[in-house]
């Protein structure tokens, strides 16, 4: 394992992932690229439809039997190509250094075993700790998710325990091997709000904790606003625009993110505010047209939009929008694209807006 | 919280749905009940949206579907234009559910997979007769381009051919096909995404104004129930902790779990820091032993030993706005002042 602290933990270049269909192969995220460093939490938020769940399992190497990852496709962690491990490497690599947790801890759990064997396996398998360390070390980590009586509930199963208790669980789980990157695909959409809070706060104290990465994936801006330190917003497959968290809330330069954010009724205004809500469907991604995949619901389009993709571009220092027409003005001269390299596109220069 | 009592309940005339102490009750195993809803009291008037907000298991779907007698609550009234609907017998009750239709939060499990939207959305008013054909046909095109379909292009297909937004306007249309004076939406928005959302939202308060339709407003997400509502109802395991206009209830919450949910909210903010929010620990008692006195002590942090002997009812604590708790209007974080009394329930706050 590389120690190398420039390296950053996650590098993710041109990732593609398509499905076999029956209408042909569709491509549910095109071109992702992202980095990630030791200790941030990066938020992935999209609307169903949009890929986020689909990368994160691409990362987990999850994605399903029908699934495959173009060649361009690179995914390096400590600068170790995901795509190359040897067969040695793999048994211990998903699960011990990268591990997830997910949307549905109704389902996630195995029904028919007890906590302490789903809690105990991995830490056995992948550390090889003898059954009574294991043991010893799982209920610590219950302790440490925050589930009172750890012992007692070491003998029960799913079933006896809430909704935010067998998440809680799967936390566990995933932190059994104390994993460098935690990715969580909608941790606490199936929860209540106030156990949400719990499980997001939890979430945040064991990350800083533990030094752990963190990919937060959902569809609510509002989980990750006052948590992850960036933020990319997916659609239709591709990011739309990423940016530190206080500059996507406030330079908003997607029209995408805009409608986003005008969509979400809030606290903070009055009754019976009218919400801005764009209609239209997502674009179909079996068929794809060489054109913005928002066109359908933007409400900027002009000529451009539909002549050609936007590439993502670098539009101020740490902000990338893939849009010909930002909402605000770049600082970054376009051209010099420092975070994403687009040899086959020259002349982005000409954009007009 | 969680209390009893009447004192929200407005004069009879004025109203058009007026619930008095209703209490449902399911069978559980052995000679054992869930308390699902236990003595709720609350009005709708004419025309006004109310919006009943509480997490999973507080009873607000339970008292949704009570209310269209679905089933018949154990105890308690509900008068529906000043007529009692929970002695009424089976066949009469058949005729007065067509002033009060449901929309249900999975809009694609909802509809019969195997019919045509144009034949989902005739069903009632070919059911109740006294249309010819051609005026059934045209009511639907009506319907349909009411709630943002194209009647040409949507009427021959079925369900799965439709995106869940567009499901949800199916179903929004076969609950206004009859002219329903009230309509009971139970979570209507929360499979949906956010910009479908937001569709639907100005959707319903479009047909309101349109259909003068009165709206029963079922939804644990509290940023929607503020929009659409004006008044709105929190409740916790089968009791009442607030009721009130919309905002004096949201910009001053009174009943600490009230106050707790509304920190919970994560709100599109990143100036916001939701780590400092103070966090309900704990976890919902069981609805078949419920908590002796106010049901939500064991979570409370204001809870004291009258809490546990002494159960809150409704009271005024400002112009339409009702709260039952004995410590109501105390803020959370004056909680360390109070001798914590609460640690009945074995689970302990987390984080």
């Amino acid at each position: 394992m590389s120690a190398d602290e420039r390296v950053p933990l996650l590098e993710v270049e041109h990732l593609t992932t398509r499905f076999a269909t029956d209408r042909g192969q569709l491509t549910a995220v095109d071109d992702v690229s992202l980095t990630l460093d030791r200790g941030e939490m990066l938020g992935i938020v999209g609307e169903s439809g949009s890929g986020k769940s689909v990368l994160a399992r691409t990362l987990m190497n999850i994605a399903g039997a029908n699934s495959s990852v173009t060649p361009q496709t690179r995914i390096r962690f400590e600068g170790r190509d995901l795509r190359n491990l040897s067969k040695e490497e793999t048994k211990h690599f998903w699960g011990k250094e990268i591990a997830m947790i997910f949307q549905n801890p109704m389902t996630s759990l195995n029904p028919v075993r007890q906590i302490s064997r789903q809690l105990t396996e991995p830490m056995r398998y992948h550390l090889g700790l003898s059954k009574r360390e294991a043991q010893d070390r799982a209920v610590e980590l219950l302790r440490l998710v925050g589930i009172s009586s750890p012992g007692h509930r070491m003998s029960q199963y799913p079933h006896q325990l809430s909704g935010g208790m067998r998440q809680r669980v799967m936390i566990a789980i995933a932190l059994s091997c104390e994993p460098k990157l935690l990715v969580a695909d909608e941790p606490t959409t199936a929860l209540d709000v106030t156990v949400q809070k719990q499980i997001l706060d939890l979430l945040a104290k064991l990350q800083d904790d533990l030094g752990m990465a963190m990919i937060l994936i959902t569809h609510d801006l509002g989980v990750v606003a006052g948590r992850a330190h960036r933020i990319a917003v997916m659609y239709a497959g591709q990011v739309m625009e990423e940016s530190t968290t206080k500059h996507l809330f406030e330079a908003t330069s997607h029209p995408y993110t805009e409608s986003l954010l005008k969509a979400i009724p809030r606290l903070s205004q009055p009754s019976h505010t009218r919400l801005a809500a764009s209609s239209g469907a997502l674009p179909d991604l079996v068929n794809v047209i060489d054109q913005c995949r928002f066109v359908g619901r933007c409400p900027l389009v002009e000529d451009i939009c539909t002549a050609t993709m936007p590439k993502m571009a670098s539009h101020r220092p740490g902000h990338s929008v893939r849009c010909y027409l930002p909402l605000t003005p770049a600082t970054v001269p376009s051209g010099t694209n420092e975070d994403v390299a687009e040899p086959e596109k020259l002349n982005q220069s000409d954009r007009s807006h | 919280m969680a209390g009893t009592g009447t004192a929200q309940l407005r004069e009879r005339d004025k109203v058009l749905l007026r619930v008095e102490d209703l209490v449902v009750e399911f069978p559980v195993g052995r000679r054992e009940v869930a308390h699902a809803v236990s003595g709720i009291s609350f009005d709708v008037a004419k025309g006004e949206t109310l919006g009943l907000v509480g997490e999973s298991g507080c009873g607000k779907s339970t008292t949704g579907r009570a209310i269209l007698q679905y089933p018949r609550p154990k105890s308690g009234s509900v008068r529906f234009e000043g007529e009692e609907l929970t002695t009424l017998r089976a066949n009469d009750l058949r005729a007065r559910r067509l002033r009060l239709q449901m929309i249900f939060q999975d809009p694609t499990s909802s509809l019969n997979p195997r019919r045509k939207a144009g034949r989902l959305v005739a069903e009632g008013l070919e059911i109740w007769g006294g249309r010819t054909k051609t005026e059934v046909e045209e009511r639907v095109n009506e319907l349909l381009t009411s709630v943002g379909l194209d009647p040409d292009a949507v009427r021959e297909r079925r369900p799965h051919q439709f995106s869940g937004g567009q499901c949800q306007r199916l179903s929004i249309a076969r609950a206004l096909a009859l002219d329903p004076e009230l309509i009971v939406c139970d979570e209507p928005v929360s499979a949906l995404d956010v910009s479908v959302q937001a569709q639907i939202l100005n959707l319903l308060e479009d047909l309101k104004k349109k259909f003068g339709v009165t709206l029963l407003f079922i939804s644990h997400d509290l940023s929607v129930v503020k929009n659409i509502s004006d008044r709105v109802m929190v409740m916790y395991l089968g009791k009442v902790c607030e009721i009130g206009s919309t905002e004096t209830v949201f910009a001053s919450p009174s009943h600490p779990y009230t106050q707790a949910l509304f920190a919970s909210v994560p709100e599109p903010d990143p100036d916001v820091d939701p780590t400092q929010a103070p966090t309900l620990g704990g976890e919902l008692p069981s609805p078949i032993t419920p908590p002796s006195g106010c049901r939500f002590r064991t979570r409370c942090p204001l809870a004291t030993e009258r809490c546990i002997q002494e159960e809150p009812q409704v009271r005024e604590v400002a112009a339409d706005h009702f709260v039952a708790c004995h410590h109501a209007g105390m803020s959370l974080e004056d909680a360390e002042e109070i001798p914590l009394k609460a640690a009945e329930s074995p689970t302990p706050a987390a984080t």
